[in-house]
């Protein structure tokens, strides 16, 4: 017994060892890696961001040097924090918010402490660094302006949040990221690939030297540069017409699908989401549940098309052979179906053939048509999903697929969707507002802008998409290939002859542009909303579509302006201008330049909110800008004039 | 192994390639912990790995040396080694150099020597000596008493030059002792003093005493050997009075950093600002060595690719806590391999004690693996986080020319006793 007490406690010894070692070498050990060793330093190398240049060559979009402050929490010492915050200009209770921040996402990795110092700041700090272990300063490149428009095509940077971080390990936290517009959608264009350097460090927190003579260093790869579509003055000129309004505008040239101008109104100036004001700012656009200057309505905003949607009918109509373009539909100032009458703005007794309906935008020659169109098989059921098939073969009632992160599908309603509505019987005089564009039909400004494109081809179009050119790269196979709508190249002919006549003769006669042959259709959308849950009609909606010139065109726009009341009188302005600007290079039709930036419809959109009960369409009076924001956009409007030339 | 027809082949191979097995791993790890800079000079003699190597070759002739000697030299001057080594280290008082708040070291020319790594081998020589002698029966309360005191010496001298360390090694020679005879009650007494004072320290005096309590009485009635009510009434009296003993002893003769350590290891510290100032100053070693080890993995990184080796994040690397680079470097495989090349180090010179036919051999041999398994046991425990900690290193890995030689010393006086038990008739 004696001489086992030694060997026994050598034993015993030796298994306790090997389990404490199997304890924290195997059982308790992660994966060794590079990243998480803290005696290795990341020094990470971030590249140049791509500029963006507008289709002309303009520069959009650049950069400017930022400093951040970085921490690494578990190598923080105990500090002056007073003497520190005064030199980062925060206070001791955001300094423990931060750090605690910072500690949460991880005590071995940096965060970012404080971003954006100024140069000044950066300087005065500089110096000081060293006292502080745990915080160094890593400069980065921050975006910069050229311009005060497109900062819904544009879009921002901003740092990556965890939620990134976990799904994309490239990131790391205080990286920036594309969060909307083009930024987005091309980051990884932009972006490059940051590069990263591994420095060895001892136990001070000195760096002594590479680790491993850099064997797995990697050098930053630059961001490509990138050209938009966007034509920077039309795009500025737009936006400028919309001041004061809400709504949104696209813009598209027909032959490539290539987006020319995209306007989202109210807009405001990217650059105030640069730098320190970013968060404070962003918060409060987002805040702005009224005005919605983030939401960009021209991708966004889902709308009843109205008239203008009565081309769709009249196309589907020729296809399916259900009447012929010199057929005659007499209006009686309406449309009768069973005991429901659809009013209409034409003379009783107005006898229209397909020009002149939509010359005069007649609801009962589109009411009798869309019937025609349901009824031809003697199935409303059938009719409704040819119907919807031809309607969407536009790229209506889907996404389009063009290169931004938002959007939205809008509606095309068929069979099915009727179905769960009506159950039992079906027939056509239950959808009537099809007909007219109102009902279930939703469209957005960009697929009504395609839908325009796609007439103006006669019966084809491109992907809408903002991408013009990336250095070095081919565009994608989507948007250089036309997509074919199942409409036939000769029934568009009088489809074209009646927007033609809408600009002679008809409801935008007012609107004319010398010569240029401009195809247009106005719409007028009646628009209800829930105050206090109880539903309530706003002044309608002011809504225009046009391409021109009708033979080899060059622009098709679509406009929609809120509670404008009827389309020509802001929509079609609007439109005709920024087509005549774009064709011409300037504009002649001064008159309705100055209508536009002389009225705002801002009371329009203060009524519901105010609580009181309010008048619309015909009962309301037409609010003046004041004089001194007159002055503004004025100033505005020779600025751009003068930049052109 | 003992092949008799070839004198040199008599001696214990086994141990030999064990021992340089161990001096050359070492040597590999006290260079990657010492080496700076990318371009390495093996023969860099102002580094500690280049230091080393020379140490290393002049183990070589030590050896040797040793191996030539006759074996009965050993036994007949042990007193003499003894008292030699017992002034080399008064001698400390006067001529010392004080190194890290100890005064352990001579300073002859360019080179520090450490007499307390030798006085070690020398006791081991003493006692086995002492209980050895015909007339010593370890029995006897006075014999025990004169063996203590052989022991106790060099012990208190090393305390008094701050060398705790060093004191608690002598506690080795508990285990010769024990094998040699040494009645059973002591190691009770011994293990419930350490049993007591750890608990009295983690839950106080007044918890351990009624533990005592009961421990006593499911004693008194469960165990076949009873022992009276007035000496149980005894020991419990003795017990109550260490549990609260300790705490004095603790509070009150025990240096602050030693008090930390204690406290740290039994987690009795609960401020969190005392905790962070001890994670920056003693206990950052031992984070750092864990850490080090623990980032081994199951391979480790491979030889000189250790980042905190590289970054000498753990301090006195190369020396105490050489075995965290073992960890880092080698991973589980290599500190596995490590452990068991200790082990069976200790079981082979333990297996060769008991061999002996002379009781001097034996007892000595039972010194050798007693002190080395003490270093063993204290050093790698402290560097893995299980023991508090101690200033000691490991045998025949850490740096320092006396250590190594001290340990060779000790090793090869007793594979030349081994070599000769076939004349010990």
């Amino acid at each position: 017994m004696r001489q086992f007490l030694l060997f026994i406690s050598i034993i015993a010894v030796g298994l306790l060892f090997l389990s404490r070692l199997f304890y924290l070498q195997v059982y308790d050990s992660n994966n060794y890696s590079l990243f998480e060793d803290n005696a290795i330093r990341k020094v990470y190398d971030y590249p140049k961001r791509g500029f963006v240049y507008d289709r002309n060559g303009k520069l959009l979009v650049a950069n400017q040097p930022s400093y951040d402050v970085m921490v690494i929490p578990r190598e923080v010492e105990p500090l002056d924090t007073i003497e520190f915050c005064s030199l980062l200009k925060i206070d001791k209770e955001q300094f423990k918010k931060k750090y605690k921040k910072a500690r949460r996402y991880s005590p071995r990795l940096p965060s970012v402490f404080v971003s954006h110092l100024s140069k000044e700041d950066y300087a005065v700090l500089q110096e000081k660094m060293r006292k502080y272990d745990g915080f160094y300063i890593q400069k980065r490149s921050l975006r910069s302006y050229e311009t005060t428009i497109g900062a819904n095509v544009l879009g921002d940077i901003g740092e990556v949040n965890n939620a990134i971080i976990r799904k994309d390990p490239y990131y790391k936290m205080g990286d920036l990221i594309g969060k909307q517009g083009v930024e987005a959608s091309y980051e990884k264009i932009l972006r490059g690939v940051k590069g990263i350097k591994f420095i060895q460090k001892d136990r001070f927190n000195r760096n002594i030297g590479p680790y491993k003579e850099g064997k797995f260093d990697t050098i930053p790869e630059q961001g490509k540069d990138i050209t938009i579509t966007i034509d920077a003055e039309l795009q500025a000129y737009g936006e400028l017409l919309m001041q004061n309004k809400r709504g949104g505008v696209i813009a598209i040239e027909p032959s490539s699908g290539e987006i020319l101008a995209m306007v989202a109104a109210p807009t405001y100036d990217p650059n105030i989401l640069v730098g320190r004001g970013r968060s404070k700012n962003f918060t409060k656009l987002y805040n702005d549940s009224i005005a919605k200057p983030l939401f960009n309505r021209s991708l966004q905003g889902v709308y009843e098309p109205g008239s203008p949607f009565k081309l769709m009918n009249a196309l589907i109509a020729l296809q399916e052979n259900v009447l012929t373009p010199e057929e005659t539909v007499t209006c009686y100032a309406g449309y009768k179906y069973g005991n429901r009458f659809m009013k209409c703005h034409c003379n009783r007794g107005t006898r229209n053939n397909m020009t002149g309906g939509i010359q005069r935008s007649c609801n009962a020659y589109f009411a009798t048509t869309y019937r025609k169109i349901l009824d031809k098989s003697g199935s409303a059921s059938e009719g409704i999903d040819t119907w919807s098939k031809h309607a969407k073969s536009f790229g209506l009632g889907n996404f389009l697929g063009y290169d931004l992160k938002v959007g939205q599908k809008g509606r095309i309603p068929d069979r099915a969707y009727y179905k769960r509505i009506y159950p039992r019987t079906f027939y056509s005089t239950y959808t009537i507002s099809n007909a007219i564009g109102q009902g279930e039909v939703a469209t957005t400004p960009i697929q009504l802008a395609n839908m325009i494109a796609a007439i103006a081809n006669r019966g084809y179009y491109f992907t809408p998409h903002i991408i013009k050119n990336i250095k070095g790269e081919t565009l994608p196979e989507q948007f250089t290939k036309p997509k074919y709508t199942s409409i036939d190249k000769a029934n568009f002919e009088p489809v074209i002859e009646g927007m033609l006549q809408v600009y002679k003769k008809g409801t935008a006669s007012s609107l004319q542009v010398k010569d240029i042959e401009i195809c247009g259709k106005t719409g007028t959308v009646e628009n209800f909303v829930k105050i206090d849950s109880v539903k309530t009609q706003l002044t309608d909606h002011s809504i225009f579509v046009a391409f021109a010139p009708k033979d080899n065109p060059k622009i098709a726009i679509a406009v929609f302006v809120e509670n404008g009341y009827w389309g020509s009188r802001f929509a079609g302005k609007v439109a005709s201008l920024m087509i005549e600007r774009h064709i011409k290079g300037h504009t002649t039709r001064k008159d309705l330049e100055e209508w536009l930036l002389k009225h705002t419809l801002e009371n329009e959109y203060a009524k519901p909110y105010s609580g009181e009960p309010f008048k619309i369409n015909g009962y309301t009076t037409l609010q003046i800008v004041e004089e001194q924001e007159y002055y503004r956009l004025k100033k505005e409007l020779n600025r751009i004039n003068n930049t052109e030339n | 192994m003992v092949r008799d027809t070839n004198k040199h082949f008599k001696f214990d191979w086994i141990t030999i390639i064990l021992f340089f097995l161990l001096v050359g791993f070492g040597w590999l790890n006290i260079m990657s912990a010492s080496h700076t800079g990318t371009d390495l000079n093996y023969f860099d003699f102002s580094q500690p790995f280049g230091k080393q190597l020379v140490f290393i070759f002049l183990t070589f002739g030590l050896v040797i040396l040793l191996l030539a000697i006759d074996a009965k030299f050993y036994e007949r001057f042990s007193s003499v080694i003894y008292i030699v080594s017992m002034l080399s280290l008064v001698g400390l008082f006067l001529f010392g150099k004080t190194v890290n708040g100890a005064t352990s070291w001579y300073a002859i020319g360019g080179m520090t020597l450490q007499p307390s790594e030798f006085a070690k081998t020398a006791t081991a020589l003493a006692v086995a000596k002492y209980v050895s002698d015909l007339n010593t029966n370890i029995n006897s309360f006075k014999d025990q008493i004169r063996t203590f005191v052989i022991i106790l010496i060099p012990a208190l001298l090393v305390l008094l030059q701050n060398d705790t360390g060093s004191t608690i090694v002598y506690g080795a020679f508990f285990f010769v002792l024990y094998r040699e005879g040494l009645p059973k009650y002591y190691l009770s007494i011994g293990v419930s003093i350490i049993l007591l004072s750890v608990l009295s320290l983690k839950f106080g005096a007044i918890k351990t005493s009624i533990i005592a309590l009961l421990f006593l009485i499911g004693f008194h009635f469960l165990s076949k050997k009873r022992l009276r009510i007035f000496q149980s009434i005894f020991i419990l009296l003795v017990s109550i009075a260490i549990s609260f003993g300790v705490k004095f002893f603790y509070q009150s003769i025990l240096k602050p950093h030693q008090q930390d350590r204690i406290s740290l290891w039994l987690r009795l510290e609960k401020d969190p600002q005392k905790l962070e100032q001890m994670k920056r100053t003693f206990a950052y070693n031992l984070n750092e060595s864990e850490k080090a080890i623990s980032s081994g993995g199951f391979t480790g990184k491979g030889f000189m690719e250790g980042t905190r080796t590289t970054g000498k994040f753990v301090p006195e690397q190369h020396t105490d806590y050489i075995f965290s680079t073992v960890g880092e470097e080698w991973g589980f495989l290599g500190s596995a391999f490590v452990v068991i090349v200790f082990v069976l180090l200790l079981l082979r010179i333990l297996h060769l004690a008991e061999l002996q036919k002379s009781q001097f051999s034996r007892v000595y041999g039972y010194g050798v693996a007693s002190i080395i398994f003490i270093h063993f046991f204290i050093n790698i425990g402290m560097v893995m986080g299980l023991i508090p900690t101690i200033g000691i290193p490991l045998p025949m890995f850490s740096y320092g020319g006396s250590g190594l030689w001290a340990f060779t010393i000790l090793i090869f006086i007793f594979v030349k006793l081994d070599s000769n038990r076939i004349n010990e008739w």
